[in-house]
């Protein structure tokens, strides 16, 4: 099938930020110095298992990336490709029939009936109160419906066991690998792995993995034939809303810090370099900026893209184009709100840094203040950068949420956890109550959240001297 | 110290002008007077003639930030920013735009706000050492480590979790107290066990975190390890010197808040329909009262510029050597 | 060291007990409450003004329908809404002139017809409420009316001054508040359309203006404007109890009017009184104290937690009705017949911005009535067998009763009648409206966004107004077919059909194959409009056509509106008044959005629609006013200028001790009317909200457990001491 691709706003920076992480990756390889944390860091076993699992979110996060429009059918002999209006992602292709199979509104997980009783007209004319069937959930089973509680059990029990074989596929293969790597005999190997005695923490890992395959071929089984998590008040699958809203809420966490990371850089280190008059001038922007609530600023500056949509409404062809915008803005305004705490900091390193020796030799022997700022200050604070940026992480993806509550959040067209909260509070009202989708962004932002916490731990616990 | 404290004080004029200008042009990149007007006429039936009257009524019929048909002075002194930022200097905050005294409704809004605020932070402050000095001492166990790992899964939860989940068992399912409300005075008790609880909860994770920290830290230094070897119980090294010296960080770090607390909390107000000055500025907002808004930012500021006062001050309260000049 | 927080939660749990005593822990009323005939009751928004003159939005007019008169009132419990005297004597005596000033028989046609007056008689003995404005000294003289500013200063509210006295209703008093329209510095809204009315008021609003200029630059901008000085043409009081409203031409909707708040009296004493330097800066205006005859006073006025109403003592009294529509007296709303009302002593309104815990607290007896929001629904009602709402188990058992009325309003979806691609009156484009109307199923979101609790609109006027037809004969067939003696909507396959007449096969522009892109324009946010949105999307989707949602802040889409900037966007519509037109004058050309900023937002004109608006307009409610608006409905409903969406039901929900309540949609003065029984509120209340405790008790001795091993940790390690000093 032919497609166009329409790289939005938010998937350039996604790349770039691929590219800078694959620049960084190749330039630390050559640095022994600068690999000695990231070495110890993965020897912590909650950083691997971490890790892991920031990396299926990221790799979500990835394919929800690429976006491209797909060929319409030919309407007439031209030869013309017509695209389609409607800008969709690879992870959309690939989760298809979660994304089309809409129901008419709320649906329990798992349930082949609507939640809600309807009023259906019957074939002779009267109406009666039921729950009516759900169009696409156990639609496999046709008239057999009344078996759908055994034909779930058949399915999980093959996701399980085909996700617990893949599992000891895959440790079969890693043992074979480490057994050759380390010229030991294979169960040898086996016994030391599964004693945790290997160097690296391979044991983590591979039980890591094993919870991430077993959880993901079961969900692989279900999910196309009955609504996992049930389905929202429009009736789209909650499943298919929770993994959308990873994009926004990786977006949110790691593109903030990228955007604010120039600004805190240049004036954190310039401050700290000059001080002076130079120093007076940044200390002023960032009090004045701190000094305003974040979120009247936040709220200004939506409501300022707002205005500049409407103004150039003809660029904005799709919703799924001006949710990205509004998502990008949010992101630069959320970095203009918190660059001033990893400035402030940067501004304290920099003040201590260039009073040693090594800078004032550099200074006399007549370098540039600009080469002494990159060769010789940058690389000493990037300990504190890479820590702030995993520390911030969470915290943006929980802001999120609260700024969704305030009406200031990203756009409520676009998928996102703090979008799902916000309508959960109507939903815990209702009688019964609609707890599933409460659920669904619980768990979800739980583990990323929780996940990226324990990571940057473990970074900051490496890279940090003091903790050293 | 009080030559100190006079020049800070006069470094925060220049800092209060630029965050003025700063909400102006924001406010007004997106908001016209016309639209202000709109929404404060009403819906139905509004004439062009209405606008223009509320506009001169209001004092939003004149150039934003420089007015090129005056004369002289003029060209400053006649523009909305000036009529409208000046008299905040002498915390005369004027009228909002629906006519009510702005200075009237802060001062009974700032109670209910302050109410809630303090009893999170002293209560909060309290719980937080206590947790994080017991997992110092118990530090490198089983329960240093589930201590950290609860605190690091609370950190995950989002804090809207804990409201709407506090709020749905404690108000709705075992009817403990009202879902929301307010009343003045001492029946304030039962509207703010909640929030305030809640509150507490939801900031223990970082908190008992971060002074966990900062408590292993003073733990690693020679004197503690003086006391200890002269014998003394590990009781009283915790309490004696641990958790005086660590008290500097720990001072410093919070004192900065405590004058925002009478700004309120802006989400837990709105959730728990407490009328202090958190759901006041959401209100306003929403409904885009420029005036409220404008008002509070400045007050917003000068008491954020004030605990960075009092974070000086403090320095020096606790530890004798740090002296300001 | 785990004593702090062994004591915290001690303290805790202990000062809970003893807050909260017997009485129902979740109580949010003072104890001295309790027991007394005071309704509960909410606001969600504060309200802006609460001058007579300048307030128009339901939130106000709750308060001051119940403070301020005016002549007429709408009956209570008849229906079809008809009018009735409260201060009149009678209903207004209507007299129509030529330009030469000679009386005209009744039936003179509309264009015959120059001026008309309406009569009105008040009755005597009637008295404002006590406020120190009336209170005069023994040569008459005003005691308040000069006050010092410190005395001003001093004050909590006006009526704290020492003396109050009370003063009669006269005829002026209404004169004075039609003067007031045209007062400068109060934008009453209805100013620009009275003064196309109300015989010169227009040049009076011009003159008041003059004069205010040049007294504000003699004496200072706080000056008072003294309308008594200027004479109106166009209201007059003839006597102490008469006065005249002279209207141009004829203009049937008039007496409606008398019934709102906007017509209500008005003291110029009042008005003196807080003209007075340093009462604006205290707020001290009528727009926050407000000063009327009615049967409630505004006792405490905190717009930020709430606001109470007291019964006035100096109400002239008044009956309740003992005429009902049919049904009334086996529903118990006679019961009450002829007994003086107001029945209730004090009305408690507190804000409460949000749904939920407003339903929560009335199930939890709080408030003792209450709207359904859609998400509630299930847990109050069940449409029965025959299609009817019923109360759920639940609610029935707590004795909740259920009051259902079809609102007087509209809500629908718009186009914008300029736009190039929606818009016009051509062929193609009439099709693509009616394809996208017959696509959007009003009938699904009113069952999934309102849960049944509407119907789908056939066209501009809901039922209970004049010119709506039920049946066969009242559907719009551009949209539905009549099947089995109902409306059922037409086929998607026939929508797709008009899609390819209008240009564009398969969702696809027919020249250039490109796929049609629409836009929908909205302000709205939050959860529910979300959810909503999501919807409008998918039901285009049916039809191939892709609607991109442009959200925008409320200022920006107001700009849009008025600009003709929108495409697509949803709007609604509140009756003024229960006649059709003030519904179709929604599509009357002249009266479009951009340009003339009137109500027409989809800025629909159509010369042969407007023609038979305007004769329409002036016509009495007969059967050739019903063969014309037959016909222009017709033409409406060709042309499509909106999807019609649906007229809204209301459900409400009131407690087994609340009596007398009948939606009224026009009448806003229905709260005394209303009866409560407190011992009964009393006894539910305490019934069904008793606390909790085990789950808690649970969770303290949980907390224990994981503690008790910590401080047996905590005791070894202690003891232990000595040698941790020997490991270092």
């Amino acid at each position: 099938m032919m497609v166009q691709l329409t790289p939005l706003w938010t998937d350039w920076l996604i790349y770039a930020l691929c590219v800078i992480i694959a620049v960084y990756i190749g330039y630390t390889r050559s640095k022994p110095h600068l690999l000695a944390p990231w070495r110890k860091v993965v020897r912590n076993p909650t950083a691997v298992a971490s890790s892991v699992i920031l990396l299926v979110f990221a790799t979500i996060g990835l394919l929800d990336s690429i976006h491209f429009r797909e060929a319409l059918p030919q309407a007439d002999n031209s030869g013309k490709t017509v695209y389609s209006a409607e800008i969709i992602s690879a992870f959309d292709r690939l989760a298809k029939p979660l994304r089309d199979h809409v129901e008419k509104t709320y649906s329990a997980p798992l349930a082949v009936n609507l939640f809600a009783m309807e009023s259906v007209e019957q074939a002779d004319g009267r109406v009666a109160r039921l729950f009516p069937r759900l169009k696409y959930a156990g639609g496999h089973l046709g008239k057999d419906i009344d078996q759908s509680t055994q034909d779930q059990w058949r399915l999980f029990t093959k996701g399980a066991i085909s996700g617990a074989l893949l599992w000891v596929l895959l440790g079969f293969m890693l043992n074979a690998a480490l057994a050759t790597h380390a010229k030991v005999r294979f169960s040898q190997m086996a016994q030391r792995l599964w004693r945790g005695q290997t160097e690296l923490p391979w044991r983590t890992l591979l039980f890591t993995i094993g919870i991430v395959l077993w959880f993901g071929s079961i969900v692989w089984q279900l999910a196309p034939n009955y609504h996992l998590f049930g389905t929202d008040k429009v009736g789209l699958d909650v499943l298919y809303l929770t993994l959308k809203s990873i994009r926004t809420g990786l977006v949110i966490g790691i593109l903030t810090t990228l955007v604010m990371l120039p600004f805190a850089l240049l004036f954190g280190i310039m401050a700290g370099y000059f001080k002076g008059w130079i120093d007076d001038v940044i200390q002023y922007i960032y009090t004045v900026l701190n000094s305003i609530p974040s979120v009247l600023l936040i709220a200004a500056a939506v409501l300022m893209l707002q205005v500049y949509m409407d103004l150039n409404k003809d660029a904005f062809n799709s919703v799924v184009e001006r949710a990205d915008v509004r998502l990008l803005f949010l992101c630069l305004i959320l970095g203009v709100t918190s660059w001033t705490g990893l400035c402030r900091l940067l501004r304290a390193e920099t003040l201590k840094l260039r009073e040693f020796d090594y800078v004032q030799a550099a200074h006399a022997l007549g370098a540039s203040h600009w080469k002494i700022m990159t060769r010789h200050i940058v690389p000493n604070v990037m300990h504190i950068v890479l820590i702030t940026i995993t520390l911030e992480f969470s915290s943006l993806v929980l802001a999120e949420a609260v700024l969704a509550y305030v009406g200031v959040g990203v756009d409520p067209s676009m998928h996102s956890w703090g979008n799902m909260i916000n309508s959960a509070r109507l939903e815990l009202a209702r009688e019964p109550m609609v707890w599933w989708p409460l659920a669904a962004a619980f768990v979800f932002m739980f583990v990323l959240v929780l996940a990226a916490n324990l990571f940057a731990d473990a970074v900051r616990d490496a890279f940090d001297p003091r903790v050293q | 110290m009080i030559g100190y404290v006079l020049r800070r004080l006069l470094y925060a004029i220049p800092i209060l002008i630029g965050v003025n200008i700063l909400i102006f042009t924001l406010f007004f990149a997106v908001n016209t007077p016309d639209n202000m007007a709109r929404i404060h006429l009403g819906l139905k039936r509004v004439t062009p003639d209405a606008i223009a009257k509320w506009k001169h009524e209001h004092g939003y019929d004149k150039p934003l930030l420089f007015n090129a048909q005056a004369k002289g002075a003029g060209k400053i002194t006649e523009t909305i920013f000036f009529g409208k930022s000046v008299p905040m200097f002498a915390f005369q905050f004027g009228a909002a735009d629906d006519g009510r005294d702005i200075g009237h409704d802060i001062k009974t809004r700032m109670m209910p706000s302050l109410a809630l605020a303090a009893p999170v932070f002293l209560v909060g402050l309290l719980l937080y050492i206590t947790f994080a000095l017991t997992l110092a001492f118990f530090r490198a166990t089983y329960v240093d480590y589930a201590g950290v790992v609860l605190c690091v899964a609370m950190m995950s939860i989002s804090g809207l979790f804990y409201i709407i989940g506090g709020q749905f068992l404690i108000s709705k399912l075992l009817h403990l107290v009202p879902i929301s409300g307010y009343q003045y005075g001492t029946d304030a008790f039962k509207f703010l066990v909640l929030p305030v609880a809640i509150g507490v909860i939801g900031g223990m994770g970082g908190s008992s975190r971060w002074y966990r920290t900062i408590f292993l830290e003073e733990m690693n230094r020679d004197y503690v390890r003086t006391a200890r070897a002269k014998g003394l119980p590990e009781r009283i090294v915790l309490f004696r010197h641990v958790l005086k010296n660590a008290m500097i960080p720990i001072l410093t770090g919070v004192v900065v808040v405590i004058p925002t607390l009478f700004m309120g909390s802006l989400v837990s107000e709105s959730f728990f329909g407490i009328p202090g000055l958190g759901s006041y500025t959401i209100d306003a907002i929403r409904s885009q009262d420029f005036a409220i808004v404008h008002a509070m930012v400045f007050l917003g500021s000068v008491l954020y510029i004030l605990g960075l006062l009092l974070t000086d001050i403090s320095y020096t309260w606790v530890d004798p050597r740090v002296r300001l000049s | 060291m785990f004593s702090y927080l062994r004591v915290s939660v001690c303290v805790l749990l202990l000062s809970l007990v003893a807050a909260c005593g017997k009485a129902p822990w979740n109580d949010p009323y003072p104890v001295s409450e309790r027991g007394k005939n005071t309704l509960y009751s909410v606001f969600n928004e504060r309200p802006k003004h609460l001058d007579p003159a300048r307030s128009y939005s339901s939130n106000e007019i709750v308060f001051i329908g119940q403070i301020y008169e005016p002549p007429l009132q709408y009956q209570y419990l008849t229906r079809p809404y008809t009018l009735e005297p409260l201060t009149a004597q009678a209903m207004p005596e209507v007299q129509y002139f030529n330009a030469q000033g000679q009386a005209l028989a009744t039936d003179t046609a509309p264009e015959h017809i120059a001026y008309s007056d309406y009569l009105i008689h008040i009755r005597p003995g009637i008295y404002y409420q006590p406020h120190p404005a009336f209170v005069q000294d023994a040569q008459g003289q005003y005691v308040y009316h000069a006050l010092r500013p410190e005395q001003i200063a001093s004050l909590q509210a006006p009526t704290d001054l020492p003396q109050q006295a009370k003063r009669e209703l006269t005829a002026e008093d209404y004169v004075f508040e039609i003067k007031r329209l045209a007062h400068p510095r109060l934008n009453s809204p209805i100013f620009g359309l009275m003064s196309d009315y109300i015989m010169g008021l227009k040049e009076y609003g011009e003159q008041l203006s003059r004069e205010d200029k040049k007294l504000k630059a003699q004496s200072g901008v706080e000056a008072y404007l003294d309308l008594n000085r200027y004479p109106l043409s166009g209201a007059q009081a003839l006597d102490r109890y008469t006065y005249r409203i002279r209207v141009k031409g004829k203009y049937a909707q008039f007496k409606y009017w008398l019934a709102m708040p906007f017509f209500s009296p008005v003291p110029w004493e009042v008005e003196r009184f807080y003209a007075q330097p340093g009462m604006k800066a205290k707020n001290f205006v009528l727009d926050w104290f407000p000063v009327g005859s009615g049967p409630y006073l505004l006792a405490e006025n905190n717009p930020n937690k709430q606001m109470v109403l007291l019964k006035n003592p100096n109400f002239h009294g008044e009956r309740y009705p003992s005429e009902g529509a049919p049904g009334d007296r086996e529903s118990g709303l006679l019961a009450d017949a002829g007994k003086p009302i107001p029945f209730i002593d004090r009305a408690v309104y507190t804000l409460e911005k949000e749904d939920i815990p407003y339903w929560n607290k009335f199930q939890q007896g709080y408030y003792d009535a209450s709207g359904i929001s859609s998400d509630t629904f299930d847990q109050a009602v069940k449409i029965g067998g025959t299609g009817d709402a019923a109360l759920t188990p639940d609610m029935e058992e707590k004795g909740i009763q259920l009051k259902t009325t079809v609102a007087t309003s509209i809500s629908y979806i718009g186009f914008n009648m300029q736009d190039t691609v929606v818009g016009g009156l051509s062929d193609r484009t009439r099709k693509l409206r009616q394809a996208i109307s017959i696509a959007i199923d009003s009938e699904e979101m009113i069952s999934i966004f309102r849960n049944g609790r509407g119907i789908a609109a056939q066209g501009p006027i809901p039922p209970g107004i004049f010119g709506y037809e039920e049946g066969e004969v009242g559907i719009n067939h551009y949209v539905y077919d009549w099947s089995k003696g109902k409306p059922a909507r037409k086929a998607i396959a026939e929508a797709k059909r008009l899609l390819a007449e209008a240009g564009y096969p398969g969702g696809r522009d027919a020249n250039s194959g490109k796929p049609l892109l629409l836009n929908f324009d909205t302000s709205a946010v939050g959860p529910d409009a979300k959810a909503h949105l999501e919807w409008l999307v998918k039901q285009l989707k049916k039809i191939d056509v892709q609607l991109v949602i442009r959200s925008t802040d409320y200022n920006r889409f107001q700009d849009k509106m008025l600009k003709g900037d929108a495409q697509i966007f949803e709007w609604g519509w509140n009756a003024d008044y229960p006649d059709p037109e003030n519904f179709l004058f929604l599509l009357y050309g002249p009266n479009k959005k951009v340009g003339s900023g009137g109500e027409n937002a989809s800025n629909y004109e159509n010369p042969e629609f407007d023609r038979l608006f305007e004769q329409m307009k002036n016509m009495e409610n007969n059967p050739a006013r019903q063969q014309i608006i037959t016909q222009m409905l017709e033409i409406v409903r060709r042309d499509s200028p909106w999807v019609w969406g649906f007229y809204p039901k209301n459900y409400a929900l009131y407690h087994a001790w609340y009596f007398n309540a009948k939606p009224n949609l026009m009448a806003n003065n229905g709260l005394k009317y209303l009866r409560i029984d407190a011992q009964a509120r009393e006894r539910k209340r305490s019934q069904w909200n008793q606390p909790l405790l085990w789950p808690i008790g649970i969770l303290v001795m949980l907390i224990a457990m994981v503690l008790l091993p910590a401080a047996l940790a905590y005791r070894r390690k202690v003891h232990a001491a000595p040698r941790v000093r020997k490991d270092k």
